[in-house]
């Protein structure tokens, strides 16, 4: 074969392999919905996260505005630590209301900010005071069927 | 009865001293490689020409493959979202399965077949006919001239092929359940896009590919290196190559995935 047609193919080759990893990243992936270069880091602290993973998306108004980066457990105030890392263009008030929300019935959990009315807004290292733990299941059923029990007292 | 222990226990040991001694052997030859590999970088019309063989001849099959098992994974996942309801998780599921398992690992080991083989016939054919040995003669080094270039083209071709079969894959997922069945085009894209992530699903899945062309190429052209130089011998290297490097690619994916996504959601 000639060498310049060999030369040919070959660039097509590889032209190909580099436009497949480029669709991979950017179409597959989520390389351009979230750059971490720009963010800072905020946490806070919830009495219950339920199945809340790393990674999990941080919402605001149904948008990501950041990531979950860090879960730990605090055995000063035995409650979980999570860090979240934002995206440096949506700033939020100091007062903004944390809560673990599910995505559908069964889909993931992740955390849903409402922003608040405060001036100051959070900087990086930041602590979110109000938080909202995520439902579980059974202490939902067992408040419902302690007021049933509740109500049926009253008669 | 207890000589006949006695022999099997034996056996086993020259079975074991011998499996151990070719592993030494195959890293030695290793090594050898990559310290010869200095000329194909200088001259990479080398490494082009088997670029060519290992990689462009491989496309055909790689394509094929790709869009098919992307076709099954979407139209077997889409029957079974189904019943609860979450079709349009069919895209997470294809691309999932795609870029971190089938297309790293289905790719090596058609491309084990394809490409690997077809190396160790043709090295093994190279030194039953003493082609080597003539290279050895004119002071041309059969390693550094014939073995280096075909083994940094497999590494080369091996991450390449990889992406473009999950591509693929995902293109195949794509036809059957969004324009066939009618799956929201727009939950295909964004559901996946939502989860697969760049670093712990691509990259890794790009990191697997890369390991899995050093070693299918590796025993490759160990293999046919090394072979008997007769017929029947680099027919046995041959089939030593596909072997394996199949179970090679498997184990090592099952440790790659243990590293890689262990504690990953």
């Amino acid at each position: 074969m000639q060498r310049t047609t060999m030369d040919l193919w070959v660039g097509l080759f590889v032209v190909m392999g580099v436009v497949a990893l480029m669709i991979l990243s950017l179409k597959v992936g989520n390389l351009n919905v979230y750059n971490p270069s720009h963010s800072y880091t905020i946490s806070g602290n919830f009495e219950n996260i339920g199945g809340l993973k790393v990674r999990a998306p941080v919402k605001s108004a149904g948008v990501v505005v950041g990531r979950v980066t860090d879960i730990q457990f605090s055995t000063q105030t035995y409650d979980a630590v999570v860090t979240m890392d934002m995206d440096s263009r949506f700033q939020f008030p100091k007062d903004t209301f944390a809560s673990i929300l599910t995505s559908g019935l069964l889909g993931e959990q992740y955390i849903g900010l409402a922003a608040g009315g405060d001036e100051v807004m959070l900087k990086e290292g930041d602590k979110i005071m109000k938080t909202n733990s995520a439902m579980v299941l059974e202490e939902l059923i067992g408040r419902f069927l302690f007021n049933k029990a509740a109500d049926d007292d009253s008669f | 009865m207890p000589k006949r222990i006695v022999s099997n226990i034996r056996n086993i040991g020259h079975r074991t001293i011998e499996s151990v001694w070719r592993l030494g052997i195959a890293s030695r030859f290793f090594l050898l490689v990559l310290l010869k590999s200095g000329t194909s970088f200088r001259r990479f019309n080398l490494v082009i020409r088997e670029l060519y063989f290992t990689g462009v001849l491989s496309l055909i099959i790689i394509v094929v493959s790709g869009l098919f098992v992307g076709m099954v994974l979407g139209l077997q996942g889409y029957e079974t979202l189904q019943k609860y309801g979450s079709e349009s998780a069919v895209g997470t599921l294809v691309a999932l399965s795609l870029v971190r398992e089938l297309g790293p690992v289905v790719a090596a080991l058609l491309f084990a077949s394809r490409a690997g083989s077809a190396i160790t016939a043709e090295i093994g054919l190279m030194k039953a006919t003493e082609q080597l040995a003539a290279m050895g003669m004119m002071a041309v080094d059969p390693v550094a001239r014939v073995v280096a270039p075909r083994f940094w083209a497999g590494v080369i071709s091996m991450p390449l092929l990889a992406a473009i079969f999950s591509v693929m894959g995902v293109y195949g997922g794509y036809l059957v359940t969004v324009v066939f069945i009618g799956v929201d085009e727009g939950s295909y894209w964004s559901q996946m896009q939502s989860a697969v992530d760049f670093r712990i699903d691509i990259l890794n899945g790009f990191i697997k590919s890369c390991f899995f062309g050093v070693a299918v190429t590796a025993i490759a052209v160990f293999e046919g290196y090394d072979a008997p130089p007769t017929a029947e011998g680099v027919s046995g290297a041959t089939t030593r190559t596909v072997v394996t490097s199949s179970l090679v690619i498997l184990g090592l994916d099952f440790i790659l995935t243990a590293f890689m996504f262990r504690g990953v959601s």
